[in-house]
């Protein structure tokens, strides 16, 4: 089966980007395709590589970027949520005048067109959140 | 995209408090442009989202319930809040703002997009839903 996944909470002050973490690599080990990963409300701030928890703790970041980079996933942080919240790719830096970006390796910032057309693309959506 | 499918937006918060009304609002109109069947619900508290003569100016957050009005030039047309979410908090229709679009297909006749609902019709109208978002 084809799914997309929405992420609506932050890392850490929530489990809903960790359940969803979880249910993907579930669903790729047991054959589904990932469509699409968007990140949006505060679950822009999974998106952040400036993210460092305690070295005991799970590195929720890190865990997404590995993982894209293992199954080619598609990682999207909403471009209006990420700006209100300081989640900056090099491009958006640069045209907000920001002195520097933060944007983690295998995330991408782009519009909630995204989000649509996941919806569309996919045979379920699932949403992750409070 | 040839394809269409269902899209609800349902709305359970009340507007201010949290951001998930305004950035819920914000998916609605995006969403708009890719011409898909779409409805918005309002339960529990989210029915105060629709309340006429918001105003905000004490709490400094932003008013955005003026873009509920806009909602009709988007060809969003179907709003329906739940009647046992007026009544548990002592609302009537006539609290909510006039929402309301024009029928290109009837000489543009100005129609209401608010449709009071049942907890049971609810229930139906989610079970015929492709995809269900709730903010």
């Amino acid at each position: 089966m084809k799914l997309a996944v929405m992420v609506n909470e932050g890392p850490y002050t929530h489990q809903a980007s960790d359940t969803a973490y979880n249910f993907i690599v579930a669903a790729l080990n047991a054959g589904h395709e990932i469509f699409r990963v968007f990140f949006y409300h505060d679950g822009v701030n999974n998106g952040t590589r400036l993210t460092t928890p305690p070295q005991d703790d799970r590195h929720i970041v890190n865990r997404w970027s590995e993982l894209s980079k293992a199954h080619d996933l598609d990682l999207v942080v909403c471009v209006a949520a990420a700006q209100r919240r300081g989640i900056v790719d090099p491009d958006e830096a640069k045209r907000n005048g920001k002195d520097s970006d933060n944007i983690a390796p295998g995330f991408r910032i782009s519009g909630l067109g995204q989000l649509i057309e996941a919806g569309i693309q996919a045979d379920r959506l699932l949403v992750f959140g409070d | 995209m040839s394809e269409t499918k269902k899209f609800m937006y349902i709305n359970r918060r009340p507007p201010y408090g949290t951001v998930y009304p305004l950035e819920g609002l914000e998916v609605v109109l995006i969403g708009a442009a890719f011409e898909q069947e779409v409805c918005m619900v309002f339960i529990s508290d989210g029915v105060f989202q629709l309340r006429q003569g918001q105003d905000t100016i004490d709490s400094g957050m932003k008013n955005f319930s003026p873009t509920y009005r806009a909602l009709g030039d988007y060809e969003v047309t179907r709003l329906y809040v739940e009647r046992e979410s007026l009544e548990e908090r002592g609302l009537t229709e006539a609290d909510l703002m006039p929402l309301t679009w024009e029928d290109e297909d009837d000489d543009w006749a100005e129609k209401p997009s608010i449709q009071i609902v049942s907890r049971a019709q609810l229930s139906d109208l989610l079970e015929e839903q492709d995809v269900v978002f709730n903010f």
